[in-house]
């Protein structure tokens, strides 16, 4: 167990109303799987993001990696743990995706985030990993949706942090380049011993490449444990309240059943 | 050749440009302007010799001398202002006039010169008393925009809104300003008004050090601010995972852009495209975002871009013309080409 998380409540607070989403979460992530979150829209899955990755403070309960508790890292110590991949587009022109690589290299630069050779080696090896080292000066606007995804996933590789975190990572990819990253990110996690947590929409995919599942229920349950094992206990029949919509273990996917 | 160097080359060579530009530039403004001197005597005068005509000696060392100084300066300080304005809002657009930030500045200005019935009368004043209650003015006007604008960009998220509302703190700045005209003594609207037309001549050579320590040291700050500066190009949420306390790293920006454009306001009027502009100039030379290679090439483009403003408003046929009737026509084209070259690329 890497990153754990002790009677969690996450939510949101407007003004003194507190509007508590998942609740009493007792969750793990281990090294050198790939952990996919799942569940329906507004179950809460970027609020959990967020509050493991700091952003926003849990409403109860707290999160520590190894023995260190989360919210009582400074900012630079967390950027050495977790590494976070957004859906935010990155508007900015003149970036190439070497200049993108090179900022993930930021909590170990000192105070002008000059690159050190070591830093160099890093950034030019995340790219080799993700495979877009042949676009390392290619503008980060000139590339296609997918290209774009590699090169935030080796930005947070070049961070080299122990867990990596995305946002819905393959939300605006076509079929092919949604295969191609999630069985990248399936393989930096195995082979490089990392904690991976993506939050995704496409159930198929997270089953067959995902090594664990936190799954939230219809009812704001969350359900966590190894894929084939949640298989099984037909634990993915309590994502939707919809009657017609039945999981099918074969397909691995939803389907419609009148 | 390693494509990195490649970048690291250009950067080179446009800043020996630039450097090369800036000297041709200074040396223009010194031998041009609305009276005739022949170069020799300039140089001579330049090189300590006296001068048998005094009026040519008072010319070079106490007109034409601070006013390159001053334009280069306040040129780099207004673009470096644009561009920290940019990087913090994440929009192509801003700059401290658009944003309103001058136009702060410059109602703190109106306030000290129309309020004070003339008393306070100028900038060109040699009371240092004088000059230190309008820096003050500026300062507290600029500051106050940018808590407005820190206020409004946690409400709106949307960039172009923002531009809106810095759009309408102008509008309002020049109301509160036409109605303190109306109560104002005759003395005080006339300097306001020269004021307001823009001008690189107001800064005395007493002033100079008060002027020129405030800028170079906020450009320091700034050119310290790299590392951040760089992080938030990502967005907030991105430079948060990087380590960059994004809150601190915004105020700190703001006191430095506030402090740039308020000092320029004060001393040399309300500016307009300048900080707008410039940083795109230098984007488009560097062809990067890095700021380590930004705000350099700014400041050195900065300091030419006003030098050419003044280059043309000293010769005139009919006097000087204002640097605010000069900075639209260079401005306004590049302004429209990025706006037409954004709308291509989303």
């Amino acid at each position: 167990m890497y990153l754990t998380t002790h009677n969690l409540t996450v939510g949101y607070t407007d003004g003194k109303r507190v509007t508590p989403i998942l609740s009493n979460l007792n969750l793990s992530l281990n090294r050198g799987r790939l952990t996919a979150l799942l569940g329906h829209n507004g179950a809460g899955k970027s609020t959990l993001l967020r509050a493991i990755t700091c952003a926003s403070k849990p409403l109860e309960g707290s999160i520590t990696i190894g023995t260190a508790d989360i919210s009582q890292l400074t900012g630079r110590e967390r950027s050495r743990l977790i590494a976070l991949v957004t859906t935010d587009r990155i508007t900015v022109g003149g970036l190439t995706v070497a200049d993108l690589v090179a900022l993930g290299r930021q909590p170990h630069t000192g105070f002008l985030g000059r690159l050190s050779t070591h830093d160099r080696e890093a950034v030019e090896r995340a790219m080799t990993l993700v495979g877009i080292d042949h676009k390392a000066q290619a503008y980060m606007a000139d590339l296609s949706d997918g290209e774009r995804q590699k090169a935030m996933i080796a930005r947070a590789l070049a961070q080299d942090t122990p867990i990596i975190i995305l946002d819905e990572p393959t939300a605006f990819l076509d079929v092919a380049s949604r295969i191609e990253t999630m069985q990248l990110l399936h393989t930096l996690a195995h082979d490089n011993d990392k904690a991976v947590l993506l939050s995704s929409h496409d159930v198929s995919q997270s089953l067959l490449m995902a090594d664990d599942l936190w799954l939230i229920t219809k009812d704001g349950e969350l359900i966590s444990g190894p894929t084939p094992a949640l298989i099984e206990q037909q634990a993915l029949e309590q994502m939707f309240g919809n009657p017609h919509i039945k999981f099918n273990p074969t397909l691995l996917d939803f389907q419609y059943i009148p | 050749m390693k494509p990195d160097n490649k970048s690291k080359v250009r950067f080179w060579i446009v800043m020996g440009i630039l450097t090369a530009l800036l000297m041709v530039l200074a040396v223009a403004c010194l031998l041009y302007g609305s009276v005739d001197i022949p170069a020799r005597d300039v140089f001579s005068i330049i090189a300590g010799n006296g001068h048998e005509n005094v009026a040519w000696d008072i010319i070079i060392r106490q007109s034409r001398l601070p006013m390159i100084a001053t334009a280069a300066l306040a040129g780099a300080a207004l673009s470096v202002s644009g561009l920290l304005l940019q990087t913090t809002f994440n929009n192509p657009l801003a700059g401290p006039s658009i944003l309103g930030v001058s136009a702060g500045a410059g109602l703190g200005v109106a306030v000290v010169m129309l309020a004070t019935g003339g008393t306070v009368s100028t900038l060109l004043g040699t009371a240092v008393g004088s000059y230190v209650t309008t820096l003050i003015g500026a300062l507290i006007g600029a500051g106050a925009v940018l808590a407005i604008l820190i206020a409004f960009s946690a409400i709106v998220r949307n960039s172009t809104m923002l531009l809106i509302v810095g759009i309408l703190v102008s509008y309002l700045a020049s109301s509160i300003i036409s109605l303190l005209n109306s109560v104002a003594s005759e003395e005080g609207i006339h300097s306001y008004v020269t004021w307001g037309f823009g001008n690189f001549s107001g800064v005395t050579v007493a002033q100079m050090p008060v002027f020129g320590a405030c800028i170079i040291a906020s450009l320091i700050a700034a050119i310290l601010m790299v590392k951040p500066l760089n992080a938030l190009l990502l967005g907030t949420r991105y430079a948060e995972n990087l380590g960059v306390n994004t809150h601190r790293t915004r105020n700190v920006l703001l006191i430095v852009t506030g402090i740039l454009t308020a000092v320029v306001t004060a001393f040399c009027g309300p500016i307009g495209f300048l900080g707008l502009v410039v940083p795109h100039v230098a984007r488009f030379m560097t062809a990067t975002s890095n700021h380590a290679r930004l705000i350099p090439t700014t400041i050195l483009a900065g300091a030419c871009v006003a030098l050419l403003c003044t280059l043309i408003s000293v010769n005139g046929t009919h006097g000087i013309i204002p640097i605010n009737a000069i900075t639209p026509i260079i401005g306004v084209p590049i302004i429209i080409y990025i706006i037409v070259r954004e709308k291509i690329h989303s």
